[in-house]
């Protein structure tokens, strides 16, 4: 990814007039059109670029945050095996959130800013997880569910507009396929082999993920403020519903074969639209914990905070050494090679 | 908020034999702590067998809005590619 130290300069024309502007505009378009990518130093609407740093940098800080409920349980993983997938999967919801904090440091963004917005409590990030993982198979249901729902709304990412955002969804979904694998793996395991109380855990599970998974996919299309502006500039390529009806209909079938039940009376496959009818999303949820009023809002925010001010020492000694290294003469320094 | 540390920009050679391939960005205090943030945000999955990392303000970019004028001068030079010249179909290996 590009960022903005490499903006090259030349500050726009201050005495741009509204018809220059509108031309410009109508230009932008029609590269969106054509099915261009726009890359971070070209010109573009300031609503565009408003308009990424915001989706990305919702995204990057879902990740971040995202590690929390899964890091829960690293410490009791059933086998070590677990434990280091566990591992694995937590630290590419790390490294996820890096490209994508990167990317939205392309637009002229800080990421000092972002994390300030975050610790602050003054950033939006996924509603998902704000939910407790209560028992080992949540884990399970969390790699199955929450990542198969990011699955389904990152793929048609990787031909988003915007270059940068683009290249980092194509990383992030390359490596996120295990994600949903392990995941469906554990329910598996528990499901299909296991005990009673071991089927049991696993149908709990499903029943506490179902319905908050849904509302990953975010707002009813009828009720979504962004998605008709996202859909021309090619931010999106699919509406909200449209990929929560996919995910849906993918996913009843995995949890047939789970002998699991989806926690949903009203759930039918309809003959006449070959999709799965679902009864209604209690959408008044969704708004309460994105509001901040959702089960674990507070305890998330609390541990994010303890990890930036415990890791404060460090980066000062890591900015302490970099300038004493700094200071020495040249031929004192060591410790990597010249690039060949 | 602290000031962010400096920003750098990461080069992946996937295997020997190929070229150094720009990856991504990170932010580091130092070179040194920028190869093993790369290491680790990077090549998690065995991607690389070498890393080159640059900082970012050492880079010096073309202006997208002049690429027009920048790149217009090989525009009428087609005579550069070998599909310009005609050659009799008899003559072999050229």
């Amino acid at each position: 990814m590009y960022t903005q130290a490499l903006d090259s300069p030349g500050p726009e024309l201050a005495s741009a007039v509204p018809a220059a502007e509108a031309e410009r505009e109508r230009r932008f378009q029609e590269r969106i059109d054509r099915d261009e990518k726009i890359e971070p130093k070209d010109w573009m609407p300031e609503a565009y670029r408003q308009t990424l740093i915001r989706q990305i940098a919702q995204h990057a800080h879902s990740e971040i945050v995202g590690m929390l409920p899964e890091g829960n349980w690293i410490t009791r993983a059933p086998s070590l095996r677990r434990k280091a997938v566990l591992v694995a999967k937590v630290q590419d919801e790390g490294g996820h959130g890096m490209y994508l904090y990167s990317a939205a440091e392309t637009l002229g963004v800080s990421r000092g800013e972002l994390i300030g917005q975050l610790l602050a409590g003054r950033a939006k990030y996924s509603s998902i997880f704000n939910y407790p993982t209560l028992t080992w198979a949540d884990i399970g249901a969390i790699g199955w569910l929450v990542d198969g729902a990011a699955i389904m709304n990152q793929i048609p990412l990787c031909r988003c507009s915007y270059g940068p955002y683009a290249r980092a969804m194509v990383r992030i979904c390359k490596e996120e396929s295990f994600h949903q694998r392990q995941g469906y793996e554990i329910m598996l395991t528990l499901a299909r082999s296991g005990t009673r109380a071991q089927r049991e855990m696993a149908q709990d599970a499903l029943n506490r993920w179902w319905w908050p998974s849904l509302m990953m996919f975010g707002p009813s299309d009828t009720d979504s403020v962004h998605t008709a502006q996202s859909m021309r500039w090619r931010i999106k390529r699919f509406t909200n519903d449209e990929l929560r009806q996919k995910f849906i209909d993918a996913t009843v079938p995995q949890a047939r074969f789970l002998g699991l039940s989806i926690p949903d009376a009203d759930l039918r496959w309809d003959e006449a639209t070959q999709h799965y009818a679902t009864g209604p999303i209690d959408w008044s949820e969704f708004q309460a914990v994105l509001k901040g009023e959702g089960p674990c809002n507070r305890e998330r925010m609390g541990a994010r905070r303890a990890a930036h001010e415990s890791g404060q020492w460090v980066r000062e000694a890591a900015a302490a050494y970099a300038d004493k290294q700094r200071a020495r003469p040249a031929s004192g320094r060591s410790g990597y090679a010249q690039a060949s | 908020m602290n000031e962010d540390w400096a920003l750098y920009e990461v080069f992946i050679r996937a295997r020997s034999g190929l070229e150094h391939k720009h990856v991504g960005s990170l932010h580091a205090a130092d070179a040194r702590m920028a190869l093993e943030h790369a290491r680790d945000t990077y090549t998690r999955r065995q991607e690389g067998v070498s890393i080159w990392v640059v900082r970012s303000s050492d880079i010096v970019a073309s202006d997208p809005g002049e690429a027009e004028s920048l790149f217009e001068p090989a525009r009428d030079k087609v005579y550069r590619h070998p599909t310009f010249y005609t050659i009799p179909e008899d003559v072999k290996n050229i």
